[in-house]
């Protein structure tokens, strides 16, 4: 050990995709463009649109495309079940196609459908794509430094949120003591709350431990804190909120020009 | 008001204080006075609930304020209260996972730098330098969640050297850790203070390991006050024999058990064929096993962390299922049953394998000791009668009796141990699976609980313990079974 250069921003990462050169805050950003207009506004074209304009920028996430449809899988899976509801359930409206008790497909249903559908896909998969790389110490770090956030609560979630993997252990070893103890053959709803209430008290335990080793090691004393990693903004991050935008205006703008642009609840 | 260069050790001054917590109605510490001197280096004894964590943790200044609980007298380091010193004191504590804070080594020793407003240069200049010396020779971005216990406790001796404190406070550093771990920590703490450029404090119950390393015991009075105080080896000669009897681990004092005669192996209560163990299908820690536990006699199981030694006594006992091969019990064992214990009920498991698990706390299920001893009987339909004289007798058999309606959670480590053994021991299981059983345990309740296992065996029970503890091999280890560490667990860690 000869040097100790402080870590560039995402040092556990394999290769450094341009995206991965983007601060988590301006991700952040980024997905509140995104979101808004798209949530304001209900049609298939703009958002078809977004969904391909963002699928063509996928090669800049440095991700795989087998690994990203993985993590992918809940939305996917999501996007088309509410576009089922709509189908069925939307007000109804122009041509009746179908109909059964309360369910009835219309020209307004299918058109609803569709959009809702790949609406859910336009939120979700640039949210996934943004956020797969992200380190939650880069993420904490860019809130506390770039958004100004107040850093004892973000260490503080920071730190909390690493205890995670141990409720988990702890939770199997519970189960299986339930079953060492004669207590596995019945009574699944009573055992699920007992496991709950200790992992509770387990919680509260590790909380306060954590916050006593925090305190130990200087945490909110009343001097100002210095930052080991620098959360910077830089010329990357304007491109990325530019492209942001873009996409959103293109979007927007082919939806009116192919006269399907829509507010929600119109 | 906090410094960021070096200051040189610190002086502590202790003036008839004491400590209440909140609450309760003894004092936790009182009429307390002590002067320890820069660049000492103080071992501090005595029996548990003499205080010696609450004197600690109110040096670092962590106990908390007036709703924690009251205080009298004065603690000063440097002339300062602790809480007005921060920065400059270092504390470690025993539970190596409560102490990791990020997810990233480097980050992790950075820590308290960015608190203590340190420069960005000089904080990773000083990450560098703590790494180095306490010899955990790894990339700034290793994760901490795939550190063992000893390289745990060591990051934290890290985050706190970064800091360059004048009084560095280690309360039972060693306690969770494996051997090798233990040396690690020591052979860490002694190279950093090997410069007296810091005053230390150690409260640990295994006196060997540290005292060479101190210049001074300091043994606290349960009573209040100091019982003994100078350097080891005349402290340790003076009151050695009382404070073995309080439960530190004095060397040159015998325990005093008997030692173990291993009866002849008439058959193998539990046996495995061509077992692959593992707790997810896709990671397998062992391959073709094949081992036999044998009736009446006590098992160890032994060898390195990560070479499965929980997992091959969890699936032994028939909680977790074999990943392939299998585990079988004998006739005798198995009785009406199929071999294969995994496909025994829960209650079927009550009598023939009773688990001890490491943590005692995963195991409880009840809101007293004594509904927590009923709890198999009860699984096991015993009539109301015939449960209450079974738990009587073993709350007595086990000197739990004065502790019959108190909260399971609320007891302390040993009575917690104790406990959880006796919940096993209620159903009377044939064979008993032990999970490091001595984990943390003073002198005086390691004895009571090799002891108590020794009477099962005497009673004709077969024992299984995984441990690294040579007292638990000595005494308990008739057969050994020592796994290596797989060529796969080592590519994995």
């Amino acid at each position: 050990m000869t040097t100790f250069a402080p870590p560039t921003v995402s040092s556990t990462m394999p290769e450094r995709a341009p995206l991965d050169r983007v601060n988590p805050v301006t991700k952040v950003l980024a997905v509140l463009i995104l979101s808004i207009p798209l949530l304001l506004t209900i049609d298939w074209v703009s958002a078809s649109v977004a969904v391909l304009l963002e699928a063509a920028l996928f090669p800049l996430s440095g991700l795989r495309l087998l690994p990203f449809l993985k993590r992918a899988l809940p939305v996917l899976v999501f996007a088309p079940i509410g576009g089922l509801s709509m189908l069925l359930y939307a007000k109804p409206g122009g041509t009746e196609y179908w109909s059964f008790g309360f369910m009835r497909i219309t020209e307004n249903s299918i058109e609803l459908a569709v959009a809702v559908t790949i609406r859910v896909l336009a939120l979700g998969l640039p949210t996934i794509l943004l956020f797969a790389r992200v380190d939650p110490t880069d993420l904490a770090d860019g809130l506390s430094q770039i958004a100004r956030l107040p850093s004892r609560f973000v260490l503080g979630i920071l730190a909390g949120a690493r205890m995670l993997g141990l409720f988990i252990e702890d939770w199997r070893s519970m189960a299986l003591a339930r079953r060492a103890r004669g207590l596995g053959d019945r009574g699944v709803v009573r055992r699920f709350a007992s496991m709950a209430f200790v992992l509770l008290v387990f919680a509260i335990r590790r909380g306060s431990k954590l916050a006593t080793a925090m305190e130990a090691r200087g945490f909110g004393a009343p001097i100002p804190r210095t930052w080991a990693r620098p959360s910077r903004l830089g010329w990357i991050d304007a491109v990325a909120v530019f492209s942001t935008i873009t996409i959103m205006a293109i979007a927007l703008a082919a939806a009116v020009f192919a006269g399907t642009f829509r507010f929600v609840g119109q | 008001m906090v410094s960021v260069a070096p200051t040189g050790p610190a002086r502590v001054v202790v003036d008839d204080w004491g400590w209440r917590h909140a609450g309760r109605k003894a004092w936790a510490v009182h009429d307390l006075d002590l002067v320890i001197e820069p660049g000492e280096r103080v071992l501090l004894l005595g029996a548990s609930g003499a205080g010696k964590s609450t004197l600690i943790h109110a040096l670092a200044g962590v106990l908390g304020g007036a709703d924690e609980g009251e205080s009298h007298g004065s603690l000063l380091v440097d002339g300062a209260r602790p809480e007005q010193a921060r920065g400059r004191i270092g504390l470690v504590l025993q539970d190596p996972d409560s102490q990791v804070i990020l997810s990233k080594v480097g980050d992790d020793v950075a820590f308290g730098c960015e608190n203590l407003g340190v420069p960005r240069d000089e904080i990773w200049r000083r990450v560098g330098a703590a790494l180095d010396a306490v010899g955990l020779d790894l990339p700034l971005h290793h994760p901490t969640s795939a550190l063992s216990g000893g390289q745990k406790q060591r990051l934290a001796l890290a985050g706190v050297l970064a800091m360059q404190p004048s009084l560095l406070l280690l309360d039972e550093p060693t306690a969770n850790l494996d051997p090798e771990g233990v040396v690690e920590v020591r052979d860490a703490v002694a190279r950093l203070t090997a410069d007296d450029s810091s005053t230390l404090i150690v409260i640990e119950h295994r006196v060997e390991v540290w005292r060479d390393l101190m210049t001074r015991v300091i043994v606290l009075d349960a009573d209040g006050g100091v019982l003994a105080d100078g350097p080891p080896d005349r402290v340790l000669d003076d009151v050695g024999e009382r404070l073995a009897a309080a439960g530190v681990w004095v060397p040159g004092i015998p325990l005093g058990l008997p030692a173990r005669v291993a009866p002849p192996v008439h058959e193998l209560a539990l046996t495995t064929e061509a077992l692959t163990i593992g707790r997810h299908r896709a990671h397998p820690v062992q391959q073709g096993l094949g081992i036999g536990v044998p009736s009446g006699s006590a098992t160890v199981i032994v060898g390195p962390n990560g070479a499965g030694k929980s997992t091959l006594a969890l699936t032994l006992a028939g909680l977790l299922p074999e990943l392939a091969g299998r585990v079988a019990a004998s006739p005798t064992l198995a009785g009406s049953l199929g071999a294969r214990p995994i496909r025994w009920r829960s209650t079927e498991l009550l009598t023939r394998i009773g688990t001890v698990f490491q943590d005692p706390e995963h195991q409880f299920v009840a809101s007293t000791a004594r509904a927590e001893l009923a709890v198999a009987l009860q699984a096991l339909r015993w009539s109301r009668g015939a449960i209450d004289e079974r738990v009587s007798e073993i709350l007595e058999a086990l000197g739990l009796g004065a502790l019959a309606e108190a909260n399971p959670f609320s007891l302390s480590g040993g009575q917690k141990r104790r406990l959880s053994v006796a919940t096993v021991l209620a159903a009377r299981p044939a064979v008993l699976v032990l999970d490091e059983p001595t984990f943390g345990q003073d002198r005086r309740t390691w004895l009571s609980l090799v002891g108590l296992l020794r009477d099962e065996l005497e009673r004709g029970a077969t024992i299984v313990s995984v441990t690294h503890d040579a007292g638990v091999i000595e005494y308990l280890g008739d057969h050994r079974i020592v796994l290596e560490r797989s060529a796969e667990a080592v590519q994995a860690a």
